[in-house]
Parts: structure tokens; C-alpha cells; sequence
């Protein structure tokens, strides 16, 4: 996806989803995008947006505190006064996360429908 | 007169899979202590039976998203003990840089984002955050900084690509390596300010009679090399592991518990290493740890948020020495020919010794995997602290002793994922 939004002129960036990367990422910028996956109960390759952070219903588990990730650091952008002023999240409802998994066709076709998204979000013209 | 109760949480914050704490008071008495993993098996073991050697860092790299290294350096050792490879000393060297940098991520965030807020009154880190922004910053720097180090010599910091039997699949240029050295120089100082700051919490009074388990090395503090030894005699070579030590089923975990055969209980870890090879740590850590106040034996347990502080300054220090030291290789690894061979091997995980051994055909196929996580080392020692930890609390109100007891269990940062291969606390007062 980083590369597709690449080639449209959009900058992008890969990060693994560790918290302190994402911070770095966003610092300076007030108007950030992230697309991420996710898993809701919806079906697979369903595209969900979220226009305000602070609304994203993670998981309150107890699982994966070592992969301080998303969640973290967008409770730590917001009370550090860090968050970009526009923070958009994109999540892909997927299902292949075995090791060496390739994504699904459901998550591929979504991927083409998030590009598209965000390039009308960003008014970027063929 | 205190009423019988039970202790329980569902489940455990602040620690890495799922897990549960019971405890059921008599009074005074501790009645039964069950530090419970119900997080599902993951049957990594069988995962890696039929596979080539040469998978085994990627595959055991998945095992934790926090200390990829030592399991990849635990399969890598074993391998080469079983292939009978000899590596080159600048691998060495730069495999003791790829622990530098596993320790400064896992230090720096279990000392301010996951251990921190227990000791300053917080419910996580983010609440935290609002009054001590500073520090969560220089955290987020130092994780930064070890992040770097990891996807320097692994490819990426999550789960890790590089590493392999007999080297690297890529090795860094020199000028990569020195471009980190501000930056670790930044870290040397902000981790012996924060030895200083973790000597400033209110630590419990609880102090236990420990069997400390940790490599020891002649020359080094360890990381992946050295003889297995403890403050009661032990001395071992890894390939007497099994001989020593043994795992035992318990119905209410799904992790396996380790013990010493013939005895029972012991730790391993941070506080394991620092008394066991405090005169191995550079002069740099050594003074940050006197001047704080802290000489080895340490045997209260929350305190290892103040040795994890000591260990961030040893592997600050060390990242720099090696970096100065560093020449490249002629070639990033040596090569690895298929052959028949039983290797067993024993790195040290940020949270403690980390056990592998595999048995390998002629083929180069994996027949047998065995792996020991450090959380499965200290899962009894767990539950036997809870046991005393709790009679100290029989008189505090449930609410607040729940919350001391789960405290308690993430002073050992366990990695319960790693283990099944596991947190709830529940006390319970009659």
C-alpha cells in the first residue's frame, strides 16, 4: 500500500507499529493517516475509519504489553500534547497472521479501496 | 482478626500474554497460591521438528515480539554446538551488540512504562505520562535507541531477519555503527540518571532467600556465553542442563514449571545476574549502582527495577565498546554443512536464562526441540514469593492487596506468550 501511495505522490511511511517509532513518525506533522490491521468480528477485508482516535475501541486485553503498539501511542501522543492536530486511522479487517502469510484476496481488494480513500481524502487527481 | 478471603485477578496488566493470580487466605495463613497461564499452548517444539537448522532463528524469532534475540541466539548457539562451527570473532562481538540492543528495548520498557507506574501510583504509563512527561520521553528515546541497534544487525526490530548459524545473513559497515555512537553516548547518561531515579521509589520491605541462577562468564557480564551457575554451588556446562534441572506439568498452568531437581524454586533474571557477576559489569555500571546505593546480594525483588536501570548503563557501555572495537569480517557468516548432531545452548533474555536444545540429522532436519523460556524458569519462584508476599498483606483491604500481589508478579516481567509454550490474580479469604 506504502508503495502505491508512493507512486500517487502521497508520502508514506512503513512503520512496524512500535509505539516509539509511531510517535517519531508523526512528530512534526498535523495531518497523519494510518493504515493498519485489525480484527473486530467483522468480515474479512471490511474497511473501518475512524475520524477521531480517541474513538478506537482496542482491545482492553492484558496480551501483548511487550508490543507497546498503536493503542499506546496514541494515549501517549494525546496526554504529551504530541498528537498530530488531524490523526485518521484506516483499519483492515484481515485474518492471515501466520507466520509467512501472504494476504487474503478479501484484504487485497480492501487495499485498493483504502488507496482510493485516501486518495480522494488527500483530493489527489488521476 | 483478619477474615479468610480470596485474592483474584482475572487478568493481569502490564504483562505480556494472558495469565491469572489466585490466592485463598485462612486468616494469616496462606491457604494455596496458583499463578495460573491459561493463555493456549503455542507448540513451538513441534513446529520445529522437521524443519531445516538453518530456520530456526526466524522461526524461534516469533516466539516474543520483545526478545527475539535471545531466542534467536539461544537456537543459533545451539546449532553451531551441534554442527561443531567455529565463529568468527567479530560475529561474536556484533552478536553481543544485537543483546545491547534487545536490553535497552526491554529495559527501558518494562523500568518507566510497565514497572514505574506501579511504584508512582499510576494505573499504565499514559496516566503516568500527564505529570512525568520528561521521563516517559526519555524512555521513548531509549527504546528508540535500542530499536535502531536491533534493525541495524536484524533487518527490522520486530522479530528480527539477519541472524544465522554461523553469523549474519548482513553485516553493518563500520560508518553505520559509529553513526549510533551520540546517540548511545545520550543513553550511557539518561540510564545512570536512571539508576538514580529508580533508587528514589518506595520499595516493600521483602526480602527472600533466593537461589540465584545466571551464566557466568570470565570476562564478561553475560549475554550468550558462559558456564550456568548459581550462589549455591551450581556450576554447569549447558549441555548438563537437563541433568540439572527438570519440568514439571501443573494442572492449573498451561506453562510447564522448571525446577532444580532435588530442590525446588530459583531465579533467574536481572537480580540472578547482577549478584552473580556484579564484578564483571563495566566500572561505569558498577559506580551507578554503588552510588545508588546498591551492592550485590540484592534479594528483594522489587528492586529489580532498579538493577534492570544498572543493566540499561552495562549495555549502553558495551554497545559503545564494541562499536569502537569493531572490524568487519571477511565474510558475515561462515558456512554451515548439513550434519548429524545433538547442540544445547543458554543465553541470557532480558527476563533470565533462556534453555535450547535441538538434535539435528544428517540431513540437517530438526528431529527433537527443546526450549525453556525464562517466565517457565521463574513461574514456581513466582508462585512461592506470591506465598509470602501474600502473608505480609493478610491485613490490607482486598482491593489493595490484589493490586500488591499483581505488582508483585510484574516485578518479573513475565513473558507469558514465551512460556507456553501466560496473568488474573484472584485472593481468596475464607
Amino acid at each position: 500500500m506504502a508503495q502505491k501511495l508512493h507512486s500517487l505522490g502521497i508520502p508514506a511511511r512503513i512503520c512496524s507499529g512500535e509505539a516509539s517509532e509511531l510517535l517519531d513518525a508523526w512528530r512534526g506533522a498535523d495531518d497523519v493517516l494510518v493504515v493498519d490491521a485489525v480484527v473486530t468480528g467483522a468480515p474479512v477485508g471490511t474497511v473501518h475509519r475512524w475520524g477521531n482516535p480517541q474513538s478506537i475501541p482496542f482491545a482492553k486485553s492484558a496480551g501483548s504489553t511487550h508490543g507497546f503498539g498503536l493503542a499506546e501511542a496514541i494515549g501517549l501522543a494525546f496526554v504529551m500534547k504530541e498528537l498530530p492536530a488531524r490523526l485518521r486511522i484506516y483499519g483492515i479487517e484481515s485474518k492471515n497472521f501466520q507466520i509467512g502469510a501472504g494476504i487474503s484476496p478479501e484484504v487485497g481488494c480492501a487495499v485498493d479501496e483504502v488507496v482510493k480513500a485516501i486518495r480522494a481524502e488527500m483530493k489527489v487527481k488521476d | 482478626m483478619t477474615a479468610n478471603r480470596t485474592i483474584k485477578v482475572d487478568t493481569l496488566a502490564r504483562v505480556e500474554g494472558e495469565g491469572a493470580i489466585y490466592i485463598k487466605m485462612a486468616g494469616e495463613r496462606v491457604a494455596d497460591v496458583k499463578f495460573k497461564i491459561y493463555e493456549p499452548p503455542r507448540m513451538f517444539e513441534a513446529f520445529l521438528r522437521g524443519r531445516h537448522f538453518s530456520e530456526a532463528p526466524d522461526i524461534t524469532a516469533r516466539i516474543c515480539g520483545i526478545c527475539p534475540i535471545a531466542y534467536q541466539m539461544s537456537a543459533v548457539h545451539a546449532m553451531e554446538r551441534a554442527l561443531g562451527i567455529k565463529i568468527d570473532p567479530a560475529v561474536r562481538l556484533l552478536r553481543r551488540l544485537f543483546y545491547c540492543g534487545e536490553w535497552i528495548e526491554s529495559h527501558a520498557l518494562h523500568v518507566y512504562m510497565l514497572h514505574a507506574p506501579d511504584f508512582l501510583g499510576y494505573q499504565d504509563v499514559i496516566a503516568m505520562a500527564k505529570d512525568h512527561g520528561d521521563t516517559v520521553q526519555k524512555a521513548l528515546r531509549l527504546k528508540k535507541i535500542g530499536n535502531h541497534i536491533v534493525r541495524l544487525l536484524g533487518g527490522r526490530e520486530i522479530h528480527p531477519i539477519s541472524a544465522a548459524v554461523g553469523g549474519f545473513h548482513k553485516m553493518p559497515s563500520r560508518q553505520q555503527l559509529r553513526e549510533m555512537v551520540s546517540d548511545l553516548q545520550w543513553a550511557l547518561e539518561a540510564s545512570i540518571e536512571a539508576v538514580r531515579w529508580t533508587s528514589t521509589l518506595p520499595f516493600p520491605d521483602f526480602e527472600q532467600d533466593y537461589e540465584f541462577v545466571a551464566l557466568r562468564h570470565p570476562d564478561e557480564y553475560p549475554f550468550n556465553e558462559g558456564r550456568l551457575v548459581s550462589n549455591r554451588g551450581l556450576d554447569i556446562d549447558a549441555a548438563e542442563y537437563e541433568d540439572r534441572f527438570a519440568e514439571i506439568h501443573v494442572k492449573h498452568s498451561n506453562a510447564l514449571h522448571s525446577i532444580l531437581r532435588g530442590k525446588g524454586s530459583y531465579l533467574v533474571g536481572p537480580l540472578a545476574r547482577f549478584n552473580l557477576n556484579f564484578d564483571k559489569l563495566p566500572e561505569v555500571a558498577r559506580q551507578a549502582a554503588v552510588s545508588a546505593g546498591l551492592k550485590p546480594p540484592v534479594k528483594n525483588l522489587f528492586r529489580s527495577i532498579q538493577v534492570r536501570a544498572v543493566e540499561l548503563v552495562f549495555a549502553c557501555a558495551e554497545a559503545l565498546r564494541v562499536i569502537a572495537a569493531y572490524e568487519p569480517p571477511p565474510s558475515p557468516r561462515v558456512e554451515a554443512p548439513n550434519r548429524a548432531g545433538v547442540g544445547q545452548a543458554i543465553t541470557e533474555a532480558p527476563r533470565g536464562i533462556l534453555y535450547h536444545r535441538y538434535a539435528i540429522d544428517e540431513h540437517g532436519l530438526i528431529v527433537t526441540a527443546k526450549i525453556v523460556p525464562p517466565t517457565s524458569q521463574n513461574q514456581k519462584r513466582m508462585e512461592d514469593d506470591l506465598r509470602e508476599y501474600a502473608a505480609q498483606l493478610a491485613a490490607w483491604p482486598l482491593e489493595e492487596a490484589t493490586w500488591k500481589c499483581e505488582q508483585a508478579v510484574r516485578c518479573y516481567d513475565p513473558c507469558i506468550s514465551c512460556a507456553t509454550h501466560f496473568l488474573k490474580v484472584v485472593i481468596e479469604r475464607e
